[in-house]
């Protein structure tokens, strides 16, 4: 498909080397005009300094890249811009406090006044099927709407290459599908997409090639649609995956024992859970899946402690334990993984042998007389960092320090290894590349083999089906009656989520 | 028409000119946290401005130049600052903190000799058939240039963060460093010249007390205001007419309380000299109560430095 398209960007033999890491090593790749190109790879692997350079935050040591045929050295993201080349950062590049056309005007070079503006935003968010309000706070705005302001800022310039780095981390299934729509109605205008991701069946439906990036340097190019996901995920990793085993253990009696659970939201615009039921035998791992926003962060907290209920709604090993606080449920053998890494599950700025201690304290007794036992939680986070592979210099690194998928899977070995009964997981391998995550799956189905009754809390259907023995949907805070994972079909999980749900019940707002 | 003994459009017209030298640094404050930057060395700037100010007004026999003087003099100093917070990337508290101190110490050293000379005059910018007409002529007319000044520069920087594209920048800046990054800004840049445009303000706000306030060198002259126009900016939620509010209001209680005590008020001297501080306290808590979190105005990157690592 590549090869019938005029060729619009042409990198070669670039290389950037950072004091200690070389991030991109004699990277050679070309994007054809209108093409859906994704640059694939691990964490780590090279792909956001990659776009960097192309974007002019970065400049390259070594090679060129030609636009158009011309030669291409951006210095800075402006010139970047004038020469049509917009970028779609995953984070970091939106101000809540301003509104929805300011934060337009500050991506522009030469922004039209206000109103002109606003009413340009408006034409484009139509043309594109992308309904946004131009006077609205952006700190008001949902995941996929913050979404829209970005692309939306892109298209008001015409670019004739959009970068896309990770924009469907943050979506909705159902923002997915919009998004989607858009990129492809660009690409049919003759806009190229260079898009960065390592969800694979994405990448296998909407781009038109890929180049596989690891370690930095490029390892395969190859059209999306004629590889299996398995084979692109081999390719990025270097390695066969291995399939999670599910060792069958007899399911012995009910762990945790959740009845017409009904708490108030404590998080802003959030969804208050609403008559929640269910049990967890002994060896059984439970999938709970929902559209983000139904209920599954208020659920999290109120199995973990964070949100006291009756006393007899929150069974652990049928003792009562709704009106326990979360050290007092450790104690009684539930452990609870958030899906926040960075501030909820992690105090970000603490090195990860404090962080050890800051909930395996009480399970693993790392206190002697009232005092941390230092040695003792030091060789727990060891412990870790070994049996998980945590890629880090040493247990004294700050948790922020490490990447977002080495942090998951500390994060997931400490609650894992602390030997509980009960353990919940919310999003346990969100933002985790293939490997980390095949990983981190196959150590959950381990722990419910020795025994544990396992909850675990994800948007992403194909990991539920792969880890569950039931299954169970979230829905506006009311939860499904868990059902047998095997033999679910796509469309039955479908009906369960409510079949055409619209996106509006995603930011289902209580009053 | 006196009540109480004050007359309240000798009142108005004393606290407008009163407040001049808050109103500038707080204004001037209020810039550099908007971008993101919080400079706690207010005070050092307004008293090495004070004596920057008298010095070269001194010396030229220009009060005009002497303000000039001011502003560079305060300028100067944040400059250290900027550099230190901006470049090395230290603790803008702790900097903000020493650089109060440095100020305090640097005028004191060089006003040595300057005690007891008289600065030339700044005398009224209109004509007297404006001032003296009744009521209106004091309040509206009777000023000296620095008083429209500061309440023109409230207008431009309100004007200028409203809706000109410098002041989105600089609300952005102040907003999320990582983000305007991102989007190719220059943000140590952009907080440099910020810091430095508050230096200015604070030096000229300085200069007008040791050039027509007092008018005269002593050390420690500033007495404290910086801190109070630091307190203004908060309470004020960052927005240029509200720092003017709280700016006047301080101005008049002062203003007010020395009224009172000069009338032989029956309330002891300590509460009324406590007034000001209280009361300015009070109501801007009051008009930025019942709002949390961004509604407050508070620029979410206030006080931390931003390096590009990646």
């Amino acid at each position: 498909m590549t090869t019938t398209r005029p060729e619009l960007l042409r990198v070669e033999g670039i290389t950037k080397a950072y004091p200690g890491v070389v991030a991109n090593s004699d990277v050679t790749f070309a994007i054809g005009e209108g093409e859906i190109h994704a640059l694939l790879g691990e964490n780590g692997a090279g792909k956001s300094t990659m776009v960097k350079m192309i974007y002019g935050l970065v400049r390259p040591d070594q090679g060129q890249m030609t636009l158009r045929g011309a030669a291409y050295q951006p210095s800075k993201p402006a010139e970047a811009r004038r020469l049509g080349v917009a970028m779609v950062f995953q984070h970091f590049s939106l101000f809540e406090a301003l509104n929805v056309a300011e934060n337009v005007a500050l991506g522009m070079e030469n922004p039209p006044p206000m109103r002109e503006l606003a009413a340009k935003i408006r034409a484009v968010s139509e043309e594109y099927g992308l309904p946004l309000d131009p006077s609205r706070m952006v700190g008001d705005l949902s995941a996929g709407e913050r979404q829209r302001v970005e692309i939306i800022r892109c298209l008001l310039q015409d670019p004739k290459l959009l970068i896309m780095d990770e924009p469907t981390s943050v979506l909705t299934p159902q923002e997915v599908e919009i998004l989607f729509r858009t990129l492809r109605q660009l690409s049919a205008e003759g806009t190229a997409i260079l898009y960065i991701s390592h969800k694979l069946e994405e990448i296998k439906t909407l781009c038109d090639a890929a180049t596989i990036l690891r370690r930095g340097k490029v390892v395969a190019t190859c059209t999306p649609r004629e590889k299996t996901a398995r084979e692109m995920a081999e390719l990025m990793v270097g390695m066969a995956l291995k399939t999670p085993e599910r060792r069958v253990g007899a399911k012995g009696e009910v762990a945790l024992g959740v009845s017409d659970l009904s708490v108030d939201s404590p998080i802003p615009f959030g969804t208050s859970l609403k008559g929640v039921s269910f049990t967890v035998a002994k060896g059984e791992v439970l999938g709970i899946a929902g559209v983000a926003g139904n209920g599954q962060e208020e659920l999290l907290l109120a199995l973990s402690g964070e949100l006291k209920s009756g006393p007899d709604k929150v069974r652990i090993a049928s003792h009562a334990a709704g009106d326990l606080g979360p050290v007092e449920r450790r104690r009684a053998g539930l452990v609870a993984a958030p899906e926040d890494r960075y501030g909820h599950a992690a105090a970000p700025d603490m090195s990860l042998v404090e962080n050890a201690f800051l909930t395996a304290g009480v399970r693993k007794g790392l206190t002697k007389n009232g005092f941390v036992d230092w040695p003792a939680t030091r060789k727990f986070a060891e412990e870790i960092i070994a049996a998980y592979d945590v890629r880090t210099p040493g247990p004294d690194v700050a948790a922020r320090a490490l990447s977002g998928g080495n942090l998951q899977k500390f994060l997931m070995g400490r609650e894992l290894m602390q030997g509980a009964d009960v353990i919940v997981i919310n999003q346990p391998t969100w933002g985790v590349d293939a490997a980390a995550a095949a990983q981190i799956r196959q150590s959950i189905l381990d722990r419910a083999g020795e025994g544990a009754a396992v909850v675990v809390i994800s948007q992403d259907l194909d990991e539920l089906l792969e880890v569950s023995d039931s299954f169970a949907v979230l829905n506006g805070g009311r939860l499904t009656k868990p059902r047998p994972a095997e033999g679910l079909t796509m469309d039955e999980i479908g009906l369960m989520m409510g079949g055409a749900h619209g996106m509006e019940a995603a930011h289902h707002v209580e009053a | 028409m006196d009540i109480g003994g004050i007359n309240p459009v000798i009142l108005i017209a004393t606290l407008m000119a009163s407040a001049v030298p808050i109103l500038m640094a707080a204004l001037g404050e209020t810039v550099v946290e908007r971008s993101g930057v919080l400079n706690l060395g207010v005070e050092g700037m307004m008293v090495v401005g004070a004596l920057g100010g008298f010095v070269i007004a001194v010396a030229t026999g220009s009060p005009v130049l002497g303000f000039v003087g001011g502003a560079v003099a305060g300028a100067l100093l944040s400059l250290i600052f900027a550099l230190l917070t901006q470049v090395f990337l230290a603790n803008q508290v702790a900097t903000g903190l020493a650089l109060t101190m440095f100020g305090l110490g640097v005028s004191s050293l060089g006003g040595q000799g300057y005690n007891g000379i008289k600065p030339p005059p700044t005398g009224q910018l209109l004509p007297d058939a404006l001032a003296d007409l009744p009521v209106v002529g004091p309040i509206l007319f009777g000023h000296d240039w620095m008083v429209y000044f500061s309440i023109l520069m409230t207008a431009i920087l309100w004007w200028v963060l409203k809706t000109t594209r410098l002041g989105l920048i600089i609300r952005a800046v102040g907003e999320s460093h990582e983000a305007a990054h991102a989007l190719g800004y220059k943000v140590n840049r952009i907080r440099l010249m910020c810091i430095a445009f508050g230096g200015a303000m604070a030096g000229m706000g300085g200069a007008y007390i040791s050039l027509v306030r007092v008018p005269q060198w002593v050390d420690g002259i500033t007495a404290g205001a910086g801190w109070i126009a630091l307190a203004i900016v908060v309470f004020a939620s960052w927005k240029p007419w509200r720092v003017l509010i709280g700016a006047y209001l301080f101005g008049g209680i002062t203003v007010l309380q020395l009224n009172l005590q000069v009338a032989g008020s029956a309330i002891p001297v300590e509460y009324l000299s406590m007034a000001p501080y209280l009361i300015t306290i009070i109501v801007l808590v009051i008009m930025s109560a019942g709002k949390r979190g961004k509604a407050n105005g508070a620029p979410a990157a206030l006080g931390q430095n931003f390096h590009a690592s990646r």
